[in-house]
């Protein structure tokens, strides 16, 4: 199973924290956010936009970063600490 | 090395305790000490519609952020050669005059001291996965990221890439 998480504007814009995938149909990020985005309008607008970040185990990552079974996936807009 | 997310206050005091205690350990040899302090700040959107900041809810990523604000700390020694660096940040709801944000660097001379806290908060702000929703009196919203906040950090960027 690969593990997705959303955060901030994200989360409340889908309603979800955190959802699992069957790993067997993903080999990239690319993979997972093309599945994502046919889920409805709503996700299909996080992943149209060009500064949509991730993270594959806590760690930057991009479109083009394989994944494997167990992995956790992270999708956030752009920072705001500080 | 010192780095904590945390949603208590803190204080300048822990700065002190912690290079007390290299000293203690490694002997005198710290020659400057800079701090940075970020605090929530009154704010208004515009004069016209009266939008006033209230508050500011930080989120983060655990497990995550921790790691970014090590490497960023890591890099900072590396790079100037500190004696040490201390970073905190603070998560939850927080008021206008709270602290948000303490980064401290200790080195033997005090522009690597300078650089390396200037270093520290350009990163942070740019990859440390923390995001801020304001609350105002006319609702909440979150905080879009500043072009300004990417232009200094890639700065840094810019730098490592022409010495190496």
């Amino acid at each position: 199973m690969i593990t997705v998480l959303f955060f901030a504007k994200y989360r409340e814009l889908l309603g979800t924290e955190q959802l699992q995938l069957e790993a067997e149909s993903f080999s990239s990020v690319r993979d997972i956010a093309q599945h994502l985005s046919q889920q409805g309008s709503e996700w299909h607008s996080i992943f149209e936009q060009a500064n949509t970040m991730v993270a594959v185990n806590q760690k930057m990552a991009k479109l083009d970063s394989p994944i494997q079974d167990g992995d956790e996936l992270a999708f956030f807009p752009p920072v705001t600490g500080g | 090395m010192f780095v904590r997310v945390q949603k208590e206050d803190f204080s300048l005091k822990l700065v002190e305790e912690r290079f007390s205690e290299y000293t203690k350990l490694q002997g005198a040899k710290i020659g400057a000490i800079v701090t940075f302090t970020g605090l929530v700040r009154e704010f208004q959107h515009t004069s016209e519609d009266q939008e006033e900041v209230q508050a500011l809810i930080l989120e983060h990523y655990p497990g995550m952020t921790e790691s970014v604000l090590e490497q960023i700390a890591q890099t900072a020694i590396k790079k100037w050669q500190l004696n040490d660096m201390l970073i905190i940040h603070r998560v939850g709801t927080l008021f206008p005059t709270d602290n948000i944000v303490l980064v401290a660097a200790a080195s033997a001379h005090r522009q690597d001291a300078f650089d390396a806290c200037q270093y520290a908060m350009d990163i942070l702000k740019t990859s440390a996965p923390f995001w801020k929703k304001e609350q105002t009196n006319k609702g909440e919203r979150w905080v879009d990221a500043k072009s300004s906040d990417y232009n200094a950090a890639g700065q840094w960027i810019t730098q490592d890439l022409q010495e190496n």
